[in-house]
């Protein structure tokens, strides 16, 4: 027992120690540093356009999970639901020369993309599914980014403890190939848990950055005056990472 | 020439702290999802080959539950300790360590040596005919040099989605993004078990001129 106890006070000392260096200013630089040295490292040994991987069909999970809003309760979302989402509009706005209001079935006519991806959630586990939507990049060159935009913010419906659901990708994401506005999971239309009737897809990143319920695509030159100024619902709320590839 | 080479004293020190951190960020990260799956994925109970126990928060980093903070940490020391790796294994090789002391010759693998080598560990007989490491250790020491620590990086880059366009080769060799999670947890723990006998083998073997000598370098191939 009193191994035990010794065990216990140096882990706690260690731990307290680390916490300092964390709660520091220069310890809270160095941990931000970290993560933009995998950025650097993930964005120098991978080409801008490389893919991740596609599965076939027959790899597809028997379920597709949900986390964080599984059914968002806040402002009309319920009411747009029980009309089949027959009204919801997609705002592309911003820094861009052609604001947009599409509906879904503007979405549905532009050219599709499929890919069967494997999703992966911050906390370990991943699951795969088929999705079918347009390409970011067609709708920003539709709307025609301003040269001082430099990232894209995508706004959401759901309003998770308090605050609307955000997040946001910098123009080598926006721009991806496989980054899409999903409306379909599995060959059917997007299932509110996974975040009907629009979610993003951006295959390089964790979970937390596939935005759902999609409401607007906004063009910005900083992510300082949106939200706290972290670029996204957990960034602003927890701190988790910006870059979501680690 | 010192019993112990500067740049392993060097490494062994600083790769304690990485690794310490590592372990300690690791269980808060493995809080987070306490399952462990086979394949490309899983979620659910029902394809999990182990279910954690959750870790006590004095046990880990930061001491309260936070996978923001835990992931801080995890992706800072990720870098001093898969770059000073490199270096050990570069000075090994340079200063002939590897050759040296830690390569094992066809006559150690005899299974009667073996034997006569755990049963002479066993009686606590530390004395080595020869050479700096007996069979056991260098078997140990090359394990955690060649196979476990390297695995920590290559299952960690293979679990990173932002790695896998260009390492997908590596996860499929892995078997899939939730086998090198699982991986990564199982080399985590071998780790942590070498961690605790080599301690163990150190208070047996007289810690104070264990430590001294990995601290200043000891005398000359006393050993």
């Amino acid at each position: 027992m009193k191994r035990r106890g010794f065990l216990a006070v140096t882990a706690a000392a260690f731990v307290a120690g680390c916490n300092k260096i964390a709660d520091s200013d220069a310890g809270s630089k160095l941990l931000g540093a970290a993560e933009r040295w995998h950025k650097g490292a993930h964005r120098l040994l991978t080409n801008r356009e490389a893919l991740a991987p596609e599965y076939p069909r027959s790899a597809i999970s028997p379920f597709f999970r949900g986390n964080g809003s599984t059914d968002p309760q806040n402002g009309d979302y319920q009411a747009q639901a029980a009309e089949n989402f027959a009204n919801w509009k997609l705002e592309v706005r911003g820094l861009v020369e052609n604001p947009m209001q599409l509906s879904l079935e503007n979405i549905r006519r532009l050219p599709q993309r499929r890919q069967v991806t494997r999703h992966d959630c911050v906390e370990g586990w991943s699951a795969i599914g088929e999705w079918t939507g347009p390409q970011l990049s067609v709708i920003l060159d539709e709307a025609k980014l301003k040269p001082e935009a430099r990232f894209i913010v995508f706004r959401c419906a759901d309003n998770l403890n308090g605050q609307d659901y955000y997040e946001s990708v910098d123009l080598i994401d926006a721009y991806h190939p496989q980054t899409i506005i999903a409306h379909k999971l599995n060959g059917e239309p997007l299932p509110i848990r996974n975040g009907a009737p629009l979610r993003m897809r951006i295959e390089r990143q964790l979970g937390y950055k596939h935005a759902k319920y999609l409401t607007a695509i906004e063009a910005v030159a900083s992510l300082d005056d949106i939200g706290e100024g972290q670029g996204g619902y957990w960034e602003d709320r927890s701190g988790y990472q910006w870059y979501a590839g680690i | 020439m010192k019993r112990h080479a500067l740049s392993t004293r060097i490494w062994h020190w600083l790769n304690l702290v990485c690794l310490v951190v590592l372990f300690m960020s690791g269980l808060t990260i493995s809080n987070a999802h306490r399952r462990l799956y086979w394949g490309d994925w899983g979620f659910a109970p029902e394809q999990a080959w182990l279910i954690v126990p959750r870790f006590p928060d004095w046990m880990t980093i930061p001491g309260y539950y936070s996978l923001a903070v835990a992931r801080d940490w995890h992706i800072l020391m990720a870098w001093p300790f898969a770059l000073l790796l490199l270096f050990m294994w570069v000075a090994m090789l340079v200063n002939r360590h590897f050759k040296r002391d830690l390569m094992t010759s066809r006559s150690e693998w005899k299974p009667g040596a073996i034997w006569h080598n755990i049963v002479q560990h066993l009686k606590l007989n530390f004395d080595h005919e020869g050479g700096k490491f007996n069979f056991l250790q260098k078997l140990a020491y090359g394990l955690v040099l060649g196979v476990f620590l390297p695995m920590m990086i290559f299952t960690g880059i293979a679990i990173s989605p932002g790695m896998e366009p260009t390492f997908g080769w590596l996860v499929d060799l892995l078997g899939g993004r939730q086998s090198a999670r699982s991986l990564h947890f199982i080399f985590a723990f071998a780790l942590f078990g070498f961690f605790v006998v080599h301690v163990v083998l150190v208070v047996l073997a007289g810690p104070i001129g264990q430590i001294r000598d990995m601290i200043t370098g000891g005398k000359s191939d006393e050993a």
